[in-house]
């Protein structure tokens, strides 16, 4: 890792571990996430870029027999996410997530989007009505649902109802959005659109990644991690690891003599 | 292998049909097994045809009107009435009951076993709920007669020794396991990444159940409800011990009261003259009993349709 001018933190992973039962998916991480940039993961299927992005959610949580050893840090209150005394919903508050596969609920788009709200106890329809709103606009979406906001959002085409849960974790204004391969299941243009967003996003939000295409993570990523059989192989910044990668690994995963 | 080159187009399909022995057996088995569906087909046209012919010379004595509107049902009396809504409401009075046990009950055990048991809970208890389902009716018709009537005695005094409330309540029961099973089966076909985008939204795992899994599984649930309606109104074993076969039309579960399938068993069980009009009963009431479930199913195939979720 260089040493840069690198803006404030917004979450460490430090020697962090995972097990699926006694699989060691996570093998000593250590990284920094920082504030208001977009950080991409890359690496071949199965290297647990997946799971290392799930830790930051506790979406492990919901599964038994895994467990995690280390800790992620959060910034600016310095609590450990991982800690058994941290509560898991308490994480999810802070720390937003989107799916490989676009997952509306089956309610209207304006529901889907005031869920988070609703889980939080917000019912009052002139704040709800504002917030939806403001993160259907944030999603890019406004425009195209706003006279039908009370559709089912599985009417929505996927790069629309990718767009929604966009949206939809955006409303409760999380600090750390999480992204897992987000436009795997979408064509070029509805990627485009995502893209364009993620970029747009990161001038509110700090934003972490998981993608399968170097293209995507060279575009839209300030930071880009290499990880490769559950380990962090390389982090730096985006222009230095795809112009010159220091390990040879990375460099053969880049110039896709690998994976 | 080696045939099968060089030899044309037809090689394999002709070979195929050359082995006159396999040709046979699986025209054998297809034959067997479209005989399998046709009994089943046959059966049920059969028992409409039987009804419906049977229900036609009833019809030709009484007039439709009155048998829809008259608030008697005395056929084997000499001043005969022939009013069906008096079994009609002993039917639907006491299903109404039972719905009332089983829906709630059901949906929360099946909530119970998909989305908070841990897997070995759910492995004993399924089994077990089923089990309830193999009891024979007879068996909780006089659980009903002599186990919850006497309960409900202490707590409504005036309750009679046979009502539509301990019947229904009790076949409720016998209910719920149907519901429960049916349901959970629903609601763990909803698929995983719906629950996570609700917990990752900072969601309980009530909240997740009541807001996301059962609206997502609604048109199995409504499946599971409507099997339950038809399973309630036809009925009959539990009803016939415990609620009192005396036509009687009302609407108050505290009373005695036949419904259609109690009547039928109880005027199948005399020695009625063949063709008969009191006789003839019988099909007019099972006809009506059919024509009510057939309105529920399509009911129910509505409201899947209605609801039926894209994952």
């Amino acid at each position: 890792m260089q040493v840069h001018d690198h803006p404030a933190l917004k979450a460490e992973a430090r020697d962090l571990s995972f097990f699926y039962g006694e699989a060691k998916a996570l093998k000593h991480i250590n990284m920094p996430i920082y504030d208001k940039k977009v950080t991409a993961l890359i690496g071949p299927s199965g290297c647990g870029k997946s799971t290392y992005l799930r830790s930051f959610n506790r979406m492990h949580d919901l599964y038994p027999g895994n467990r995690y050893e280390g800790e992620i840090r959060f910034f600016p209150d310095n609590t450990n996410l991982l800690s058994p005394d941290v509560d898991p919903i308490e994480v999810r508050m802070r720390v937003g997530m989107v799916f490989q596969k676009p997952n509306p609920f089956p309610k209207s788009i304006y529901e889907n989007v005031a869920y988070g709200l609703r889980v939080r106890g917000e019912n009052n329809k002139r704040v709800l009505d504002d917030k939806v709103e403001q993160a259907l606009r944030g999603g890019a979406l406004w425009d195209e649902v706003k006279d039908r906001l009370h559709d089912l959002a599985s009417n929505l085409s996927g790069g629309q109802q990718q767009r929604l849960c966009i949206a939809r974790a955006l409303a409760t204004d999380p600090e750390l959005l999480l992204f897992d391969e987000p436009t795997s299941a979408l064509d070029p243009i509805a990627t485009g659109a995502i893209e364009e967003l993620v970029h747009e996003l990161k001038k509110r939000v700090t934003i972490l990644i998981v993608t399968h295409n170097m293209q995507q993570a060279a575009r839209v990523s300030d930071y880009t991690a290499y990880m490769y059989l559950g380990e962090m192989i390389e982090f730096g910044k985006t222009d230095e690891i795809f112009i010159k990668p220091n390990d040879k690994r990375t460099e053969d995963y880049i110039t896709g003599r690998m994976g | 292998m080696s045939l099968s080159k060089n030899s044309g187009p037809h090689t394999v399909s002709d070979r195929l049909a050359h082995n006159a022995l396999r040709h046979f057996s699986e025209r054998l088995i297809e034959m067997l097994l479209f005989a399998a569906a046709a009994v089943s087909v046959l059966t049920t046209v059969g028992i409409v045809y039987v009804l419906v012919s049977e229900s036609i010379h009833f019809f030709q004595n009484v007039p439709l009107v009155d048998f829809l509107t008259d608030t008697q049902w005395t056929p084997l009396f000499d001043d005969a009435h022939f009013g069906i809504m008096v079994l009609v409401s002993g039917t639907l009075v006491s299903s109404a009951v039972a719905l009332l046990v089983a829906i709630p009950m059901g949906t929360t055990i099946a909530i119970y076993l998909s989305e908070f048991s841990n897997p070995r809970v759910r492995e004993i208890a399924k089994p077990v709920l089923e089990l309830l389902g193999g009891i024979p009716t007879i068996v909780f018709g006089y659980f009903a007669l002599l186990m919850v009537t006497p309960l409900l005695q202490k707590i409504f005094p005036e309750l009679p020794g046979f009502s539509l409330l301990s019947a229904g309540l009790v076949m409720g029961i016998m209910i719920v396991p149907y519901i429960a099973s049916l349901s959970e089966d629903a609601m763990r076909a909803v698929p995983m990444s719906l629950r996570e985008g609700s917990y990752a939204m900072g969601s309980t795992r009530l909240h997740t159940a009541i807001h996301v899994v059962v609206p997502a599984a609604f048109s199995g649930l409504a499946a599971s409800y409507i099997l339950a309606i038809s399973r309630a109104v036809g009925e009959t074993m539990i009803l016939a011990v415990a609620a009192g076969m005396q036509p009687n039309l009302t609407w108050n579960p505290m009373e005695p009261a036949a419904t259609i399938t109690s009547y039928i068993v109880q005027v199948a069980l005399g020695d009625l003259p063949h063709g008969s009009l009191g006789y003839q009963t019988i099909f007019a009431a099972g006809l009506t009993l059919i024509l009510i479930t057939l309105a529920f199913n399509i009911l129910g195939q509505w409201l899947r349709r209605k609801f039926r979720e894209n994952y």
